[in-house]
């Protein structure tokens, strides 16, 4: 019973811990013009920002803290969180639970939500700052008319690998099917992208519609599955960087900050061609704020603010004026902006049928769902026998348990007192309270 | 007429017990536009597999939580009473840190580059694989669950008079036959409740999994999450498989309570 | 075989406490890496005050914990009295769907709240967000069961007579409620309402499904550090809450023995 008493008085400690934290300090990053942020000052706004993790330059080791800057700036409060996957955020935005202001979601999934009507039309009046955006990445084809999304950054999907462990030359998303690296390989933990290489792998179109060709790219990755050591998505740069896993997929940009954490890691765009892929920021429908949504994306655009958001996740930018003051390093890295070889091969993801789309979900829940050790006969449905079993045996139990419960009832028949044996089932341990 | 003061709970219960639960039964019997199926509930059998994974990995580490807490809660018992209250203390302690960094702190552990390795290392043994294995998931589950069956089968141990024991022992029983005739019917009520209060966590986590089993090894919990947060949005599927975990859980409590009538929310409120 | 029992205690607490031994000792570790230490440092403490998600999540959590289990009680109390008063088959019809949410794997309540609220906000058009407030509507349905289940044994502890005899000496009903019935069962709403506290600062499950943007409880931002770039932080802040929920057991533990103490000694 101790247990109980004691919780309120040790938050109260926490609390009073924390009361003293110092704030985060905050570097002024240049904007254009800093009137055009002051119309929505102190009307107590707030903006549901919904995010990729690792995806913003948030203030740590020294970067500056994006979203602190525009709420100084603005004095619009900024509530933000990070989703993992494409999926996820399209989950969250459908089940229709909560309201964002502000999403970054990739072409593909922009193209689908515009479709569904998940996102609203940009007024790009209200965004200057857009004219900052290389042209070529407006108006890209899962947003052909440039009024749903301003660009955020683009890159390729490639491998990344751990040169102390795979020792032979790696040009192929073979690789990742490679019994050498049994337990070592990481893998997308979602279904696009892990189609994507399996698709590229048998050599097949990533936005194929062809059913026979969707099934077996599933039976390549139902093949790889005993080979991998997780699906992942951002626990990535844990499993990399501390060398706990030799080869995974993953996008450039992230491949770059990992590999300044780890200088033993190096990153290749397989042969068979690769995504690339731009992520755009939208406002969703039933954002409450938009105008503010408009500023932040005003904001993400200016040039120091991109630059600094670039610098600390390593993607490539579509802003040309931010591109100008990332340093030399950066601006001629081969992983950030690949040669034109690698761009020609390179495909982008397009939007899928729903019909499509319902299949790649049902069979992603059952490549995962299926044991590594290869049950094969669940798959087929006789599956469903031992649940059956265990049902019918459960139910007839408690059937003849009720059924001998009450005939001993019958049997005992002594007048109840007033209603004890209900009592009883609400026993609880409150003579241990009182010790 | 002191019946009407439950009035505002009675109306709270049916918007938030009952009616949500309707919603699962109304989901699982229709489609996204709302018309009656029964393609999802069939669909369910598809995962059986994982339904039966989650019940057998939560059996298995039920089982395992029962072995190891049960000498530890009958040394407890047999304690000065000072002494009790430190190692009950010490047994809590654990749970009341969030279980997420208790699972998390086991990742550090069992890593391939983590420190039971790297330990082994030194003496020239392994690397072993562990972590993202069914085994991983399991000692995760025992890890988390453990305190809950070592409290209830403790608060009925210790109501168990060293006389009793004395006494079979008088009579010619030996170790095996006092526990066997003594020690494990008198605790039937603490068994019965740790084994629910372990199996039913355990069967329905969708964390531990993640974190431990690589994602490879996909459990029920994990299943229903994907289907309404996850990366195949599907809340009607979803809602099947709650349904079908629901009725599952709920049919082995009563098969449960009906073994055991008496008291047998002892011990559940620890 | 007491030396036996002795090792045997300590396996089990070495099993329980490893992990959290691990975890505290990285938490000072100067490099990022779980498994090479490389130097002392406070730095990750330091990190971990300044990071607004993490103070804002504790915020939350707090807020919620403490809202609910107030709510909870009080509700609950009174439907423990009202249910009190029920007929045996009513009664055992409302207790059992209050067993419901206990018994319920936690994914299905969190899940069917979700489907509840989702369906609240997009057909019936209640403009309700996913947030503080469905939080709280979801900690309270879960709260309330342990309110009720800690209420009831009290009441039936009580003697009907003591009311009864309030009566007669002239007190009206209400104050005899007041003055003698709940007294009287006052232990029960004290361990309810902590019960209630604790496990909602702790839940996690629930709260994933039903928590929105601005609103993530501390569990919820535990859980998304977990899937990201690991950082030490997290190490950090397990360190605090082991040492925080130590020195309050403790205390509690002395507050315990000293009241027993006193209360032998009253009977000595």
């Amino acid at each position: 019973m101790l247990k109980k008493r004691l919780q309120a008085t040790m938050m109260a400690a926490i609390a009073a811990a924390i009361a003293a934290a110092p704030l985060p300090s905050v570097h002024a990053l240049e904007v254009s013009d800093s009137g055009y942020y002051d119309a929505l000052k102190g009307q107590n706004v707030s903006l549901n920002v919904y995010n990729w993790g690792e995806y913003i330059s948030d203030g740590s080791e020294g970067s500056a803290d994006v979203n602190a800057e525009f709420e100084a700036l603005t004095g619009i409060k900024v509530n933000y969180s990070t989703f993992a996957t494409n999926e996820e955020l399209y989950a969250k935005l459908q089940s229709g639970a909560v309201s964002y202001d502000i999403i970054i979601p990739s072409d593909y999934m922009i193209a689908r939500m515009i479709r569904e009507g998940l996102v609203q039309k940009l007024d790009l009046s209200q965004i200057p700052a857009v004219s900052n955006i290389n042209p070529t990445y407006m108006n890209a084809a899962f947003d052909p008319t440039g009024e749903y999304s301003v660009p955020y950054t683009w890159g390729t999907v490639g491998i990344i690998y751990n040169t102390a462990k795979v020792t032979e030359p790696v040009d192929s998303w073979d690789i990742l099917w490679n019994e050498n690296y049994k337990g070592d390989i990481l893998m997308f933990s979602n279904p696009r992208d892990a189609l994507m290489i399996a698709e590229k792998k048998l050599g097949y179109s990533m936005n194929t519609t062809d059913e026979s060709e969707i099934r077996a790219a599933f039976e390549e990755l139902k093949k790889q599955k005993p080979l991998v050591q997780g699906y992942v998505m951002d626990e990535i740069f844990d499993k990399m960087g501390s060398g706990e896993a030799a080869v995974a997929p993953y996008y450039a940009g992230d491949a770059i900050t990992m590999i300044e954490d780890n200088p033993d890691l190096a990153f290749i765009s397989p042969k068979e061609g690769t995504n690339t892929f731009i992520d755009s920021i939208c406002i969703p429908s039933d954002a409450t704020n938009v105008q503010a949504a408009h500023m932040y994306i005003n904001f993400l655009c200016e040039p120091e603010v991109a630059a600094a958001n670039i610098e600390a996740i390593g993607y490539s930018t579509p802003n040309s004026a931010a591109f100008l003051l990332l340093d030399e390093e950066t601006r001629n890295s081969p992983i950030s902006y690949p040669e034109q070889e690698i761009m020609d091969k390179a495909e982008t993801f397009l939007v899928l049928p729903d019909e499509v789309n319902t299949l790649v979900d049902q069979l992603w829940t059952s490549l995962l769902s299926t044991s590594a050790a290869a049950d094969e006969k669940s798959q087929n449905g006789s599956g469903v026998v031992p649940i059956v079993i265990v049902l019918a045996v459960a139910v007839g139990a408690s059937l003849w348990v009720m059924v001998s419960r009450k005939k001993k009832i019958k049997a005992m028949e002594i007048p109840e007192d007033d209603d004890r044996d209900q009592d009883e089932e609400y026993e609880d341990d409150d003579e241990d309270e009182q010790k | 007429m002191r019946k009407a003061v439950a009035a505002p709970y009675l109306v709270w219960m049916a918007v938030f017990i009952v009616v949500p639960l309707g919603l699962i039964v109304l989901f699982a019997f229709t489609d996204s536009s709302g018309a009656f199926t029964l393609e999802h509930i069939s669909q369910v059998g598809k995962y059986a597999g994982v339904i039966w994974r989650s019940i057998l990995l939560a059996a298995i580490s039920t089982v395992i939580c029962l072995v190891l807490a049960y000498p530890l809660a009958f040394i407890i018992s047999r304690k000065p009473e000072n002494k009790q209250r430190t190692f009950l203390m010490l047994v809590m302690l654990p749970m009341w840190m969030n279980f997420l960094l208790r699972t998390y702190a086991w990742m550090t552990l069992l890593e391939n580059t983590g420190l039971i390795n790297r330990l082994l290392g030194l003496f020239g043994l392994g690397p072993f694989q562990m972590i993202n294995t069914q085994g991983a998931v399991v000692l995760g589950m025992v890890y988390n669950y453990i305190p809950y069956m070592i409290l209830p089968l403790y608060s009925v141990m210790v109501k168990i008079e060293p006389h009793i024991i004395e006494a079979a022992q008088d009579l010619g029983a030996d170790s095996l036959n006092v526990l066997w005739k003594v020690l494990i019917p008198l605790s039937k009520t603490g068994i019965v409740t740790g084994i629910t209060m372990v199996f039913v966590p355990a069967a329905s986590t969708f964390i531990i999994s993640k974190m431990l089993g690589g994602g490879t090894n996909l459990m029920v919990g994990d299943l229903i999450e994907m289907q309404f947060l996850g990366n195949a949005y599907n809340p009607n599927l979803g809602s099947a498989i709650s349904l079908l975990l629901m009725v599952l859980i709920l049919v082995c409590m009563f098969v449960m309570k009906s073994i055991d009538t008496e008291e047998e929310m002892e011990g559940m409120l620890l | 075989m007491k030396r036996l029992g002795k090792v045997y205690t300590w396996l089990i607490m070495g099993f329980l406490y490893i992990p959290i031994f691990v975890l505290i000792v990285y938490s000072f570790n100067e490099s990022k890496s779980r498994s090479v230490f490389t130097g002392f440092t406070f730095k990750w403490y330091k990190e971990l005050f300044s990071n607004r998600l993490i103070l804002s999540s504790l915020g939350n959590t707090l807020l919620i914990a403490l809202v609910s289990s107030v709510f909870s009680t009080i509700l609950g109390t009174a439907a423990a009295i009202g249910i009190q008063a029920m007929s045996k088959k009513m009664r055992s019809l409302v207790m059992n769907i209050t067993y419901l949410p206990i018994i319920d794997p936690e994914i299905v309540t969190g899940v069917s709240l979700m489907l509840l609220f989702v369906y609240m906000r997009t057909k019936l058009h209640i403009p309700l967000e996913m947030g503080l407030i469905t939080l709280a509507f979801a900690h309270i349905t879960f709260n309330l069961p342990y309110v009720i289940l800690n209420v009831i044994p009290k009441l039936r502890q009580l003697d009907h007579s003591v009311y009864e005899a309030a009566l007669d000496l002239g007190c009206n009903p209400a104050q005899a409620f007041t003055k003698v019935v709940i007294p009287e069962i006052m232990p029960g709403i004290i361990s309810g309402f902590l019960m209630a506290f604790t496990y909602s600062l702790d839940d996690f499950i629930i709260s994933y499904f039903v928590s929105g943007p601005t609103s993530q409880t501390l569990p919820v931002t535990i859980y998304s550090m977990t899937r990201k770039k690991v950082s030490p932080e997290i190490n950090a802040l397990s360190t605090i809450i082991f040492i925080v929920v130590l020195a309050v057991l403790m205390l509690v533990n002395l507050y315990d023995m000293r009241q027993a103490k006193k209360k032998q000694e009253k009977i000595d």
